[in-house]
C-alpha cells in the first residue's frame, strides 16, 4: 500500500512543482500570451473546451481514426509477419518492402492519401496502417525467426502440427516480439496521426491535430499547449491501461527481468 | 476411453534393423550410423552410451520420428516409424517447457491432442502425473520459478502424461548440478518400475548409463557403430555411488577408451 502511494505520490509533487514554476515564470517575466500562456489558461481553455464539447469530440474522432486504423494494421502485420518467416518467396519480397517502408514516416503517405481517398477518414485510417503494419510484420518475422526450435522439436513430439503449432506454440512464443512490434507500431501511430491532422483538414471530422492547428492560426496558444497536453495524456493511458498490464504479465509469466 | 484404461501401464517392444543415417557436413559428408542393429525389449531400460559424435542423439530422433534414416528399418511392435508420435515422447537435456504456460498446462499440452478423452479426464492424468513426479502443489507455478531438477521432473510429467509406449531421453539430466541428478536417478527408476515404460536414455556418462539401464550399448565415433553391448545385473534401485557399480563403469570406461585409442590408430 505504501509502494502504491509513493508510485503516485512522486509525480504528482513533481507535477505540481513544474506548474508552479512555469506559472511563476510567466507572471514574474511578463511574457505575451502567445509567446508562452501559463499553466492557468492552458487549464482554462482545456475546461472550456470540454464544457463546449469540442475537446471531447475532437478525442473521439482521432482515437476512432487510430484504433480502427491500429486494428487493421494488427490484422494484416501479425499474419504478414508470419508468412514472412515460413516463407522464403515472401520475406525476399514483402519483407524487404517492409524494411524499407518501416524507415519512412507515414505522414509521408499524406499527399497521396488525400489523392486517392479525397479529404475523408479513409485518407487517415491508411496513414495510420501505413504507421502500424511495417514495423509489426517486421518484428513478427523477427520473433517466429528467433523461436528456439527446441520448441517445436517438442510440440512436435507430442502431436502438434500445421495450424495448432502456430496457433498454440509460434504465437505465443513470438509473442514478446510482436508486442515490441505493436509498441512501436502504435508510436508510429499515433505521432502520424497527429502530423497528418496538423497537416490537411479533413472534413468528415475534426480532430485534435485539427485542433491544435486552428489553435496555430488564430494564435490561441493556450489551445495548443492544451491540445498537446490532452495528447501526452492520451498516450500515457494507453501505455497504462493497454501495454504495461500485457508486458508485466508477460514479464512475470516468463520471469524476464 | 475411460480414466482407468488411460492409466495403465503401456509398453512396446523396439527393433532398429540395419539404421544407416549421414548428414552433409562442411567437411563433407558425415557417416552418423551406420548399420545399426537393435532390439529393446518391453518395458526394458537401454542407456546409450558413447563420446559426442557418436550418433546415439541421432538414433533417438530417428526413433522420435523427427528425423528419417537413410537406410534400415525402426519399427515399434511390428509397426514401422515414419514420423512422430504419441506412443514415443522425448525428454531433452533442455527441459524444452513452455514458458507461457504455467506447469499445468504445460502437462496438459500433449493431453489436449490426444483424442477420445473428455477435457475432466485430461486434468485427472495430468494430476496424476504431477503427482507421480511430486509437484502438485506447484501446478500454478510459472516454469522460471523452478529449479533444474523441477522443471525436468515437470517435463517428464509432460512426456509420460500421454502415455507413450517408449520414452525417449536424450542426456535428459546433463545439465543438472551433481546432487539434483543422484536425487532423479532413484526417482526415475521408481517412476519406471512403476509405469513399466521401455525407456531409451542417451548420456555420455558412463555410471549414470550403468545406474539406470538394464542393459548399456556403447557406441564409437565416426562413423557412429554400436561397439558392445553390457548387461547390468546389478539389483534395483541402484544408487550411483555403490562400489559395484562403480567397478563395472570403470570396466566400459576402459572399453571405450579402448576402442577410441583403436580407431585414432587405424
Amino acid at each position: 500500500m505504501n509502494e502504491k502511494i509513493k508510485k503516485w505520490l512522486y509525480p504528482t509533487i513533481a507535477a505540481i512543482i513544474f506548474i508552479g514554476i512555469w506559472e511563476a515564470a510567466v507572471r514574474s517575466f511578463n511574457f505575451f500570451e502567445f509567446i508562452l500562456p501559463p499553466p492557468s489558461d492552458v487549464a482554462m481553455y482545456i475546461w472550456n473546451a470540454t464544457l463546449d464539447g469540442s475537446l471531447p469530440s475532437a478525442i473521439c474522432v482521432t482515437l476512432k481514426r487510430l484504433l480502427i486504423g491500429y486494428a487493421i494494421g494488427l490484422v494484416i502485420g501479425i499474419p504478414v509477419g508470419m508468412m514472412c518467416s515460413r516463407f522464403t518467396i515472401v520475406k525476399d519480397t514483402v519483407g524487404i518492402l517492409a524494411l524499407g517502408l518501416q524507415a519512412l514516416p507515414s505522414v509521408c503517405w499524406v499527399p497521396l492519401a488525400i489523392m486517392w481517398f479525397g479529404q475523408e477518414e479513409s485518407a487517415m485510417l491508411f496513414v495510420v496502417v501505413m504507421g502500424t503494419v511495417w514495423s509489426l510484420i517486421l518484428a513478427t518475422e523477427h520473433g517466429v525467426s528467433n523461436i528456439p526450435p527446441i520448441y517445436l522439436r517438442a510440440a512436435r513430439t507430442m502431436g502438434s502440427k500445421g495450424l495448432h503449432t502456430w496457433i498454440h506454440v509460434i504465437a505465443p512464443a513470438a509473442f514478446p516480439s510482436i508486442l515490441g512490434g505493436m509498441k512501436q507500431g502504435w508510436a508510429f501511430a499515433w505521432r502520424s496521426l497527429m502530423a497528418a491532422e496538423i497537416y490537411v483538414t479533413i472534413l468528415t471530422g475534426f480532430g485534435l491535430g485539427q485542433l491544435l492547428h486552428y489553435g496555430r492560426e488564430l494564435m490561441e496558444m493556450n489551445q495548443v499547449i492544451g491540445v498537446m497536453c490532452v495528447v501526452i495524456a492520451i498516450g500515457l493511458i494507453v501505455d497504462k491501461v493497454l501495454f504495461s498490464p500485457l508486458e508485466s504479465s508477460l514479464r512475470r509469466r516468463w520471469g524476464i527481468d | 476411453m475411460s480414466l482407468h484404461t488411460e492409466l495403465q501401464n503401456v509398453t512396446a517392444k523396439l527393433v532398429v534393423e540395419g539404421v544407416c543415417k549421414s548428414f552433409n557436413s562442411a567437411n563433407g559428408r558425415v557417416d552418423a550410423l551406420q548399420d545399426i542393429n537393435l532390439r529393446v525389449n518391453e518395458g526394458e531400460f537401454v542407456c546409450l552410451v558413447g563420446p559426442s559424435g557418436c550418433g546415439k542423439s541421432t538414433l533417438l530422433n530417428l526413433v522420435a520420428g523427427l528425423d528419417k534414416p537413410d537406410k534400415g528399418i525402426i519399427s515399434v511392435d511390428e509397426a514401422p516409424v515414419s514420423g512422430p508420435g504419441r506412443d514415443r515422447m522425448v525428454m531433452f537435456q533442455e527441459h524444452a517447457l513452455f514458458p507461457w504456460l504455467n506447469v499445468f498446462d504445460n502437462v496438459m499440452f500433449g493431453l489436449k491432442l490426444k483424442p477420445n478423452l473428455t477435457d475432466s479426464e485430461r486434468r485427472e492424468v495430468a494430476k496424476f502425473y504431477l503427482n507421480l513426479v511430486g509437484l502438485d502443489k506447484f501446478a500454478k507455478s510459472s516454469i522460471h520459478e523452478l529449479s533444474g531438477g523441477m522443471r525436468q521432473r515437470v517435463a517428464l510429467a509432460r512426456s509420460l502424461a500421454p502415455n507413450p509406449r517408449i520414452l525417449l531421453m536424450d542426456e535428459t539430466f546433463g545439465a543438472l548440478d551433481a546432487l539434483t541428478r543422484e536425487q532423479l536417478y532413484g526417482e526415475l527408476q521408481q517412476i519406471w518400475q512403476k509405469r513399466k515404460k521401455t525407456i531409451l536414455f542417451v548420456t555420455h556418462n558412463i555410471r549414470e548409463a550403468v545406474c539406470l539401464g538394464d542393459r548399456v550399448v556403447l557406441f564409437s565415433p565416426h562413423p557412429g557403430k554400436i561397439v558392445q553391448i553390457f548387461d547390468i545385473d546389478l539389483p534395483r534401485l541402484r544408487d550411483i555411488n555403490d562400489p559395484a557399480l562403480t567397478a563395472l563403469s570403470s570396466e566400459i570406461t576402459a572399453t571405450l577408451k579402448h576402442q577410441i585409442g583403436a580407431n585414432v590408430a587405424e
